[in-house]
């Protein structure tokens, strides 16, 4: 009977101590970067760092915008393709697509959040980046008066246009799968109402479900958008990786994780690098962090996110 | 009826439109497949799978790439177990019998939530700042470190997810046999949520075994064997990447077999999670 009491205690013990080494070791992570961050915040305030937009590390000069430009550009390009695409899909699995085939879709998009980045890197390289390539070669000799478009160097198909269409294809199956839970979970009365007063399957979708579904959209769109800031490998394989401010889609861009990978090896001669490197991360933490959060209480606030 | 007739063409014209996107995105996930399917198998033979690269193949592309294949592996099952440990608690903490609906609860999952979210390069950042603290170099043990961080969130909400489903009235039963707690986790509900959690384990080991940022400094790269567990080692998704960045075609060509490989890994997984959680769910109690 003692040993049974004991053994309880112990697991109960045991089961805590997991819980809180989880909060702890979050704490570690963050205070960890921080730390590591801090030379160079001392040196140089937070918002010279965030609008400089040189970066030459060899004699101490650190701006993060043009990094701050191409993840931006390359994440809003993802977002751009990846939205319309994403919801008319889920919308089409959820409420058009007969049983059969969605059961035949449905495991095609888990399929497709499950292969690894280098995987969508390296189809990047051999199909996206060669037809990038030719559209921006055809921009440049026929459409170089119009602005936003024409790119500033010569095209070689690595840029933020390739950038985003493999990221796109990598962040949709997250927006679909939550945006089909969510579009499921609107009660079936709702679509029968609007039925029965004689509005077509279109406008039932577009005047109630979606009306209804609309937090949870937008916090699948959060979530996606926070998932593609911080994809490194396949953005970093297909993006040209030049620091300089992006002008067109098809201009190469140099986003904030891919300066992360790149220089980790080398950093260590240079004073203050690893610092400067280190502050990246904490930025791509904390952004993904806020975004995340809001999706998160967004999602709470409908009660059937996972933090329920 | 003109009107009518608007509203029909507008309907037809969505679900048009519907098709169009579902085609093009699972299109292209399809060309995916083909493309590295084709081009891996084009680099594949038997030498690759089973040698280690000769020295020199960078410049030339002997050998296999073996080392990558064993290095992925080790770390996937090292960080696979690691977070196992921490995570099978973890999904039993948060569950009604014990923190369930607390605040503490409440917390711990909005904490592994954002966990989930946040980049695996910011994890192999990290790990690499603890190596450099530590004085090591980049280890296998690093990289494991660096991945059950990325696979732990993972692993916490599939299984979180899997004790939940276990019918209330089954533990209702146990407490009124005096069970205790601990006994009604280890003898009920982990049993029935068993195939719940080994999906979660192998979803875990899948999300890890192709997870390149994070291991990329925190594991280094080799072209041999691991001795132990403090030797550099070559993953997968890092040989991808570094193979595919030489100028030279036939060392492309391990690239595209090494992407390959690790493609038919995954999805061997995935197949093998849904057989494994199928069979084991005969013995449930419904």
């Amino acid at each position: 009977m003692a040993s049974r009491l004991w053994q309880e205690r112990l697991a109960t013990a045991l089961l805590w101590a997991s819980g809180f080494l989880v909060i702890g070791l979050t704490g570690a992570l963050f205070t960890a970067l921080f730390v590591r961050a801090l030379p160079i915040l001392h040196r140089q305030p937070l918002s010279s760092l965030l609008t400089g937009e040189q970066w030459q590390p060899a004699k101490g000069i650190f701006g993060f915008a043009p990094f701050l430009a191409g993840s931006l550009w390359v994440t809003l390009t993802a977002m751009a393709l990846a939205v319309p695409l994403s919801l008319l899909t889920a919308i089409y699995l959820a409420e058009y697509a007969r049983p059969q085939v969605r059961l035949t879709l449905k495991p095609l998009v888990d399929l497709m959040a499950g292969i690894p980045s280098v995987v969508y890197g390296v189809f990047g390289v051999l199909v996206i980046v060669p037809a990038v390539g030719k559209i921006a070669t055809f921009v440049k000799t026929h459409l170089s008066s119009v602005p936003l478009l024409s790119p500033s160097m010569p095209p070689t198909g690595y840029s933020v246009l390739a950038g985003g269409i493999v990221l796109a294809l990598m962040v949709s199956p997250t927006i679909i799968a939550i945006t089909d839970e969510v579009l499921r979970s609107v009660p079936m009365s709702l679509r029968e109402a609007t039925l029965a007063l004689g509005a077509t399957r279109w406008e039932t979708v577009r005047f109630v479900v979606l009306r209804a579904a609309r937090p949870g959209i937008v916090s699948a769109i959060l979530l996606g958008f926070a998932r593609a800031f911080g994809e490194t490998m396949a953005v970093l394989m297909v993006v040209g990786n030049v620091p300089s401010m992006p002008q067109s889609p098809f201009d190469p861009a140099y986003p904030l994780p891919a300066l992360i990978a790149n220089n980790y090896g080398e950093m260590m001669s240079i004073p203050l690098y690893d610092a400067a490197l280190m502050l990246a991360a904490l930025l791509l933490f904390v952004t993904v962090l806020v975004v995340n959060l809001a999706a998160q209480l967004i999602l709470r606030r409908l009660g059937r996110g996972w933090a329920n | 009826m003109g009107e009518l007739t608007w509203r029909h063409c507008k309907e037809a014209l969505m679900q048009g439109t519907m098709v169009t996107a579902a085609t093009l995105l699972f299109g292209s996930l399809l060309t995916l497949l083909a493309v590295v399917t084709v081009k891996g198998w084009q680099g594949m033979s038997w030498a690759m799978l089973v040698r280690l690269p000769k020295s020199g193949s960078y410049l030339g592309g002997e050998g296999g790439i073996l080392n990558a294949i064993v290095g992925s592996l080790l770390l996937a099952v090292g960080a696979t177990l690691l977070a196992l440990c921490l995570a099978l608690p973890v999904a039993l903490l948060l569950q009604p019998d014990y923190a369930g609906r607390t605040k503490f609860a409440q917390f711990l999952r909005l904490l592994l939530n954002l966990l989930w979210g946040v980049p695996s390069i910011v994890y192999g950042a990290c790990g690499f700042a603890l190596l450099v603290a530590l004085g090591w170099r980049a280890c296998l043990l690093g990289g494991i470190i660096a991945l059950t961080f990325v696979e732990l969130p993972i692993m916490v909400r599939a299984m979180d997810e899997a004790l939940r489903m276990v019918p209330k009235a089954m533990k209702e039963a146990a407490y009124s046999l005096a069970l205790t707690r601990w006994e009604t986790m280890r003898h009920v509900v982990v049993r029935q949520a068993l195939p719940g959690l080994v999906t979660a384990v192998l979803l875990a080991f899948g999300r890890g075994i192709g997870d390149a940022a994070s291991v990329l400094f925190t594991a280094g790269y080799t072209d041999n064997l691991p001795r132990s567990l403090f030797d550099p080692v070559a993953s997968l998704p890092v040989a991808v990447f570094f193979l595919l960045n030489s100028p030279f075609a036939e060392v492309q060509r391990q690239a595209y077999a090494a992407a390959f490989v690790l493609l038919v890994l995954v999805l061997l997984v995935s197949v093998l999670t849904r057989l494994l959680a199928a069979r084991l769910s005969r013995y449930l109690v419904r």
